[in-house]
């Protein structure tokens, strides 16, 4: 259960000290410690990464959304496909999906011409891959649960009673 | 021409808060931990829902006591959470926040004379709402080796069988004292006993932890036809600028209070009531998130108080808690050299009447960045002068 609430806070904020999780939990800094060396063994942590706004940066970053139709046979299943996709660096997220299309694939790169190569000499290819639709990422007003606005100014009083 | 103000308004004192103020005015780095209210915006379904009923021009008033599906709202909720029953054509009125609810019931209970008994530390409008109705002030102090509850001998040693009336509010602000039904039970023997009628202040009800679950007096056998329960939107779902509130009672006494309502607000904010109602009808788990972060936040809080060094009590419920000052200070010198030297806004618990002395409120409806850094501050002020 303590695996729980710390898991909790550090999806909300991985930076969040030992010492503050402890205060904030009621376990003392060991059981927090545990905690977290658990999740990581079990695997249910498996890492941990900064939420960017791109927009904020002076280099170009291109993202895009990748809807991938596949053709199984006997001996090629989903995993299968996905395991070959998802060892490109250049894919960020791989996720078989319900609807339209089998697999959402999210690519990065420094250039649209850059992630246009990958997907046509590396995905498009692949024998089992019928049709591929890509998105590219304009804006992003939200990652991670994070808004990514201006955000609001506290416009409370310093004191109300 | 010179104004004669009236002897009721002459008489309650200029906020104790004012001068903080203009201290706070001075400094742009300050932390605020004075702030009363959620740091949250108001649940987005709900602010939909006031933006939908603007667009499709619902801007007229309502009846006095609030839209008829709002008050079915609020008797199913109270019902739901609190096995309270009130009929919501008689017995329930929506007010613009629970503060106008206070000032109805006390003009509506209260007759020149009368006497009024605060459970304190306590919220500070009820004691200007006693006197502006003409009523008595009797101050029934709370302590801290109580946890700040209510007792019996406080009400005995206050005097307060003489009284007419008893205001309370729990879980409590500023101190975040809670009570449980045990603790209820004999205070609601004393009402009963000394025939006194009970103004139930619980706007922080939703806001309870370590798995207490709050207990509304009203619900204590024969309390309900002598109590008046008050609740809101503010505090819960975080809707303080929507001034939306209401109270509970016998067909009776509400409709009293509708007597006044309906020449002096006519009916409480129409777009209010719109976002009230989808803050029932679909944002409890918004209201759960924000408690759990308040929860987070309270134990942070409270932590880092013994840490210091400073005696704090095990608040369990608002988001405040009351740390005692350390020896050699007066709050209102803890608070003011705290805010002057580190920027850190508190505030002294003299402000809330008598029990307060000697301690500070503290509120933790602020992000945990902020009151990390608060606390480091108020580590460092301690350090320099305790
Ligand atoms: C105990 C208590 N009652 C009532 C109120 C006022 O609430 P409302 O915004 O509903 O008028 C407050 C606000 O600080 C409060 O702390």
């Amino acid at each position: 259960m303590s695996e729980r609430e710390v898991l909790e806070l550090l999806r909300e904020n991985a930076r969040y000290s030992t010492d503050d999780i402890a205060r904030m939990t009621g376990l003392d800094e060991q059981e927090v410690e545990a905690a977290i060396e658990e999740l990581e063994a079990t695997g249910v942590v498996r890492g941990y990464q900064a939420v960017v706004d791109w927009d904020k940066l002076e280099d170009e970053r291109v993202r895009a959304e990748v809807e991938l139709n596949v053709h199984l046979d006997r001996e090629t299943g989903y995993g299968d496909i996905a395991e070959r996709l998802a060892r490109f660096p250049q894919v960020t997220a791989l996720r078989l999906v319900s609807g339209d299309y089998d697999f959402d694939m999210e690519v990065e790169g420094d250039s649209i011409r850059e992630v246009s190569q990958f997907i046509s000499e590396k995905v498009a290819p692949v024998p089992e891959i019928t049709q591929t639709v890509t998105h590219y990422v304009m804006t992003s007003y939200k990652e991670n649960g994070i808004e990514l606005g201006d955000g609001e100014d506290d416009e409370r009083l310093s004191f109300s009673p | 021409m010179t104004f004669e103000l009236a002897d009721r308004v002459q008489t309650v004192p200029p906020s104790g808060i004012r001068r903080f103020f203009e201290i706070a005015e001075e400094r742009d780095d300050v932390i605020s931990l004075g702030v009363g209210e959620p740091d949250f915006a108001t649940p987005w379904a709900a602010r939909d829902a006031a933006i939908a009923s603007l667009e499709q021009g619902k801007t007229s008033y309502t009846a006095n006591r609030g839209k008829r599906e709002l008050r079915e709202a609020i008797a199913d909720y109270v019902a739901d959470r609190f096995e309270l029953g009130y009929d919501p054509d008689e017995e329930i009125i929506v007010t613009a926040g629970a503060s106008e609810a206070v000032d109805l019931a006390f003009r509506a209970f209260v007759d020149p004379g009368d006497t009024v008994a605060i459970a304190q530390p306590s919220y500070i409008s009820y004691e200007p709402g006693v006197i502006f109705a003409g009523g008595e002030v009797l101050s029934v102090p709370t302590k801290q080796e109580d946890d700040f509850r209510l007792t019996v001998d406080a009400l005995e040693d206050a005097g307060a069988d003489e009284a007419d009336m008893l205001v309370l509010c729990y879980p409590n602000n500023p101190t975040g004292a809670i009570m449980t039904k045990a603790d209820l039970e004999p205070i609601a023997d004393f009402a009963r006993e000394h025939d006194l009628m009970v103004l139930s202040d619980e706007i922080y009800a939703e806001l309870t932890y370590d798995g207490n679950e709050h207990t509304s007096i009203a619900s204590l056998e024969g309390m309900r036809e002598r109590t008046i329960v008050f609740n809101g939107f503010s505090k819960a779902h975080a809707m303080t600028g929507l001034r939306l509130g209401y109270a509970l009672g016998p067909a009776e006494a509400i409709g009293a209070m509708n007597k006044i309502h309906q020449y002096t607000m006519l009916s409480a904010p129409t777009t209010a009531q719109h976002a009230a109602l989808e803050a029932l009808e679909s944002c409890e788990n918004d209201v759960r998130e924000m408690v759990n972060q308040y929860d987070r936040r309270r134990q942070f809080v409270l932590s880092r108080f013994r840490e210091i060094g400073m005696d704090v009590f095990e608040a369990k419920g608002a988001f405040y808690c009351f740390p005692e000052v350390p020896e050699g200070f007066t709050a209102e010198e803890f608070a003011e050299g705290v805010l002057r030297e580190e920027g850190v806004a508190v505030v002294p618990g003299d402000v809330f009447g008598e029990g307060g002395e000697g301690h500070l409120r503290i509120s933790y409806a602020t992000g945990l960045d902020d009151l990390r850094q608060a606390l480091a501050r108020i580590e460092a002020f301690v350090d320099e002068h305790a």
